[in-house]
């Protein structure tokens, strides 16, 4: 089961940056917060990068990729992963539909067809479905106590609301260098106060999980974050990675939550820099591999990826990014374009 | 050019809506041998409400008496041997107390007891399965005489039936299993790689009328038999033996029994 632990790992991780394009949709549509006007369309295409890079990882993961219509040929209410393959693919395109039709509306200098707007509000929920459900994958599973709480749908989606507009924020201080578009530095503060309470949030829900494991003891959720923290049986291949996760969120709150820090461009970038890296450490290694580790029988056979894993990871990742840059592409010359 | 490309057309046209027709489709199929082949059960199948094994764990000393049980799986079934660990097939092996009984086991004492003997472990063909509910093609499903089956041919491997599994009951082909096999049983499917598969209660011989093979190799060590049925072996087995199954408080209710 271990093997290829990583692939899942990145998919788990990267639904999150997907659901994370919420926090600019959620706010222009539903609040009226006009700023986010020039920003929604750059979080509605990350989304669809993430999307594509999700379902990618699943499909490499699959042992008979070519059989994966089985899944829609023989369509099984009970499993949850029949629930996530539509969610996403549902998700992706209500995204491409959305973010396209919105971005040629713009272009045209006229406001967006009004049978848009129904979906747009469809979107929204949906975005906290797609985590909500992933989630479920895991937290369903009698035996694998580490996943066996029902903080973690929660937890995924604390995490999704601090890297996902983390990275929109990376992005939108590239696009701001390199392009003649400017997503506004308004924006980009409004998100990094959404990144700073997501990332307290997400690390508040961490702690309630580890008092609930310590104080009760029970050794089937215990050795879990045992065995990440400080190492299980002579184990610990992850503890190191754990500690600079929790370093790097920690040094993210302290960056991100001080106004001076947050409003000097420097160390905001070093503080979404931090919280990415730390959440995609915590989702991405530990969340998943820390699941699989005491297996049910409590015995600890631990993961390293092998380098083919790891280069099908970078592969992966190098499409989505392919697939980024050029949706961004589309997006900023259509705003060059119109402010021309 | 144009004028063939015009008459396929026609023709594409003509013939399906010749196909539509049931007259022609009739006529059509005049030709083929007119009665399907019956596919049923056998007459000598035998069946079950609930089928359940139970394991005498007391006559388990060594690894001497758990190996030509799974000798005699391994082979029929045409499972693979890798010495890799991380490639290990497996529908029947043994472990030690602690991990066959992890959570329940009664506790450190009670393992000396227990030390070095051999524990079998297989699907418990669990009566409420976790692995039924998360399989996304519903390549694992469970028949109406209990046993959890699976359809190596549906499976996508996307391993979520193990993810779910709580007994570490299933197994993963990470490479082509062919290899690995000594000698082919040509009565039994082969494997592909990137399809999962587990004990299946031999639901195949049973549909012969013969027991499972571990059973039949064991020499009366294991019992098998109708769990719902009050007067069959393992029900009385059950009823004059204290009995333990594994992880019970995880409420997959498994029909495997030991005695220990
Ligand atoms: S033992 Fe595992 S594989 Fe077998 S039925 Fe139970 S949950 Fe499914
Ligand atoms: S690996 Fe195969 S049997 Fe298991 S859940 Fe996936 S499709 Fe079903
Ligand atoms: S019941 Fe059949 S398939 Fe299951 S372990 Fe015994 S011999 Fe193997």
């Amino acid at each position: 089961m271990l093997e290829l632990a990583i692939n899942i790992a990145n998919f788990t991780f990267l639904v999150g940056v997907a659901a994370g394009g919420v926090m600019v949709v959620l706010p222009y549509y539903l609040h009226d917060y006009k700023a986010y006007g020039k920003v929604t369309i750059l979080g509605e295409f990350l989304a669809i990068a993430s999307v594509i890079m999700c379902i990618t990882f699943i499909l490499v993961d699959l042992g008979q990729p070519m059989r994966v219509l089985n899944v829609l040929l023989y369509p099984t209410p009970n499993s949850v992963l029949f629930w996530d393959t539509v969610v996403l693919n549902g998700y992706l395109f209500l995204n491409l539909i959305i973010g396209w039709n919105v971005l040629e509306a713009e272009r045209n200098g006229v406001h967006y067809q009004s049978w848009l707007k129904p979906l747009i509000y469809l979107s929204i929920p949906w975005a906290i479905s797609i985590h909500t459900v992933t989630a479920y994958l895991y937290c369903g599973l009698p035996g694998r106590g580490f996943w066996l709480t029902a903080i973690l749908a929660p937890r995924f989606l604390s995490s999704a609301f601090a890297s996902g507009p983390a990275l929109l924020i990376l992005l939108c201080l590239i696009i701001r260098r390199v392009t003649n578009f400017d997503p506004g530095w308004k924006q980009i503060q409004s998100l990094a106060v959404t990144v700073a309470y997501a990332i307290c949030i997400n690390v508040f829900f961490l702690l309630c999980e580890v008092f609930v494991v310590f104080y009760s003891q029970i050794p089937e959720h215990m050795d879990h974050l045992t065995y990440l923290f400080v190492g299980l049986h002579g184990h610990g291949a992850y503890v190191p990675w754990m500690w600079t996760s929790m370093a790097l969120m920690a040094l993210g709150i302290i960056l991100l939550v001080n106004p001076a820090t947050r409003k000097n461009e420097l160390t905001l970038i070093a503080g979404c820099i931090a919280v990415f890296f730390g959440c995609w450490i915590d989702k991405g290694m530990g969340m998943i591999s820390g699941g699989f580790v005491p297996n049910p029988m409590h015995e600890v056979n631990e993961y390293i990826p092998t380098l083919l894993e790891g280069l099908i990871t970078i592969g992966v990742y190098a499409l989505g990014f392919l697939v980024l840059t050029i949706l961004f592409k589309i997006a900023v010359s259509v705003k060059e374009e119109v402010r021309a | 050019m144009e004028t063939s490309r015009r008459r396929v057309l026609q023709l594409l046209g003509l013939s399906a809506a010749a196909l539509a027709t049931p007259p022609v489709f009739n006529a059509l199929a005049a030709g083929a041998p007119a009665a399907k082949p019956k596919i049923g059960p056998g007459t000598e199948a035998l069946t079950a409400r609930q089928w359940a094994m139970v394991i005498d764990t007391r006559k388990f000393k060594s690894e001497a008496d758990v190996k030509p049980l799974v000798e005699a799986c391994h082979s029929i079934h045409n499972v693979p041997h890798w010495d890799e660990k991380r490639w290990e097939i497996k529908w029947l092996w043994s472990t030690k107390y602690e991990s066959a009984f992890s959570g329940t086991a009664s506790g450190r004492f009670a393992s000396e007891v227990f030390e070095g003997r051999p524990f079998l472990v297989l699907c418990n063909q669990c009566e409420n399965p976790p692995c039924v509910r998360a399989c996304p093609t519903r390549a694992t499903w469970k028949r109406a005489d209990g046993i959890v089956m699976m359809d190596f041919h549906r499976c996508i491997g996307c391993r979520f039936c193990m993810a779910a599994c709580p007994f570490g009951a299933r197994s993963f082909n990470y490479r082509d299993p062919r290899p690995g096999i000594k000698q082919t049983n040509k009565l039994f499917p082969t494997r592909m790689k990137g399809v999962v598969e587990k004990c299946s209660f031999c639901a195949e011989r049973l549909a012969e009328g013969k027991m499972p093979a571990c059973v039949e190799a064991a020499g009366g060590k294991l019992a098998f038999g109708d769990l719902s049925d009050a007067g069959s072996e393992v029900r009385k087995l059950i009823r004059e033996n204290y009995t333990i199954r594994r992880k019970i408080n995880l409420g997959t209710e498994p029909a495997v029994y030991y005695i220990v």
